[in-house]
């Protein structure tokens, strides 16, 4: 009985309960509501399961028949006792009303997620576009001068419920933040939608959650769910053009950006990048992890990166330009003004 | 069509290229093509194949020959009369990989490499089910037809 206390987290760091992305997380509306779920099944069959193991070592042990020598046996069971009847008609009684209460967990479980937050009318509005192998977010707002592009990490205002658009471009995928809610599949040439409700400020992390090709295990995303304050000037920064660069190196690196092969793919707000087909690199250093989750974000991982994209993450579309190192440097080095 | 900068293939695209065959009759690469040719714009002029403000692609005449050798010379170099040059906007890979793709437009490649279905929409029959066009060389086309 005393090892019991610390075995429990030992089992529950196990399971993946804990951090930025568990199925355990109670962080969002949706998915305390399934945590809740979870445990009402959890609870209600490891009740019959122990009633059924309970009923089959009675049978194992009951003795049948009788002793051969005619004494009486205590152990001995008459094949028609009133007390086996008796606990028949319970163990009937109690799978009907245990899975008419699963049925009805479950019913209501449904209604409530199929009903978020009546009176409450999302406050962000997000188009997301699944890629291979990325994640490209386009926030919406009532004044579209506001509106923005960013990739592969969301923030969101807790309490607040966020309206997210979902496409794909390509194949299908799927969106899964554990730890705020469900998953929800994008399919080519539909929209489909889905809210979150988070409750709790912090970081947490997303993953694809439907096969999708070679990189599908390196397309993750950020989730931050800020204070109100917080996310309102993160908005007012996303929404803001690029700085201008100034040192020397950094200009180098603004003019080959410009007139070489990364701007036909890739926009910088501001600029005269404005290709929607690689992800919005406006406020790059923003970003926590670059290439979808793949690498941390810093000088070396970006080096890294545009030097051998295939290398690190082979499949990928942004293609292998060969660059020299003065222009690696040169490169890295304005990206690196894109706060 | 004075004043109008020469056509000229560098050096670099010569004929017999290996890579003409490795990208050529390659189902992946006429598949990242085809990608690619709807990423750059390339449907801003020649349409889905049929041709527009550019020459149509699918039809059997090659204005500037019809070997991938050709085609990637025209992609990265460009051509008169408005077709721009692409070289260092995209990788030289890439150019491969939309010649193979230009070339199944009309039907070049091998059948198994070719692609039962267009990612754009099409009422025209997909490539697998078309005869392959017959190339016709730059000093066979009809006349007229390189004022295109």
């Amino acid at each position: 009985m005393m090892r019991r206390p610390a075995l429990l987290p030992l089992l529950a760091a196990l399971g993946g309960c804990g951090g930025l992305q568990t199925i355990g997380g109670r962080e969002g509306r949706d998915a305390a509501i399934i945590n809740d779920l979870f445990s009402v099944f959890c609870i209600v069959t490891a009740l019959f399961f122990v009633a059924v193991m309970a009923f089959l070592f009675a049978a194992y042990w009951r003795r049948k028949g009788h002793r051969r020598d005619n004494l009486p046996d205590p152990l001995e069971v008459p094949t028609k006792s009133g007390a086996l009847r008796v606990a028949l008609a319970v163990w009937t009684g109690a799978v009907v009303a245990g899975l008419v209460g699963l049925a009805l967990a479950s019913y209501f479980t449904d209604r409530s997620l199929a009903h978020p937050n009546p009176g409450n009318r999302p406050v962000v509005s997000i188009e997301l576009i699944g890629n291979q192998w990325w994640w490209d977010v386009r926030y919406h707002f009532q004044d579209p001068s506001k509106n923005f592009r960013t990739a592969n990490e969301i923030h969101l205002p807790a309490g607040s419920p966020a309206m997210i658009y979902l496409k794909a471009n390509d194949v299908i995928h799927s969106f899964w933040v554990p730890n705020l809610a469900g998953k929800q599949d994008l399919i080519p040439g539909r929209v489909n939608d889905i809210v979150l409700v988070p409750t709790k400020v912090g970081h947490y992390r997303g993953q694809c959650a439907e096969y999708c090709g070679l990189q599908h295990a390196h397309m993750a995303f950020d989730v931050f769910v800020d204070t109100p304050r917080d996310f309102a000037r993160w908005m007012a920064s996303q929404s803001q053009p690029a700085t201008t660069p100034s040192t020397p190196q950094q200009i180098a690196g603004y003019e080959f950006f410009m007139n070489r092969q990364c701007s036909a793919c890739h926009a910088v707000a501001g600029t005269r990048a404005g290709a929607g087909t690689g992800p919005d690199l406006t406020h790059l250093m923003s970003r926590k992890t670059i290439a979808a989750g793949t690498l941390p974000n810093g000088t070396g991982p970006l080096h890294a990166w545009i030097a051998d994209p295939q290398g690190v993450k082979p499949g990928t579309n942004m293609p292998y330009i060969g660059l020299n190192a003065d222009e690696l440097h040169n490169v890295v080095a304005y990206l690196e003004t894109l706060k | 069509m004075a004043g109008q900068p020469k056509a000229e293939t560098k050096s670099f695209v010569t004929s017999g290229d290996p890579r003409s065959a490795e990208y050529e009759n390659n189902a992946f690469h006429i598949a990242q093509g085809q990608k690619w040719y709807g990423w750059f714009n390339c449907s801003g002029c020649h349409f889905h194949g049929g041709g527009g403000m550019g020459p149509p692609l699918m039809d059997e005449q090659w204005l500037y020959g019809g070997r991938m050798e050709d085609i990637v010379a025209s992609i990265l170099y460009g051509r008169p009369n408005g077709m721009p040059d692409w070289h260092n906007k995209i990788t030289e890979q890439q150019a491969w990989e939309l010649a193979a793709y230009v070339k199944s437009l009309s039907a070049q490649p091998r059948q198994d490499a070719l692609s039962a279905r267009a990612d754009e929409m099409s009422n025209s029959e997909p490539q697998t089910l078309q005869g392959r066009k017959k190339v016709v060389p730059e000093n066979m086309a009809p006349p007229g037809s390189e004022d295109r």
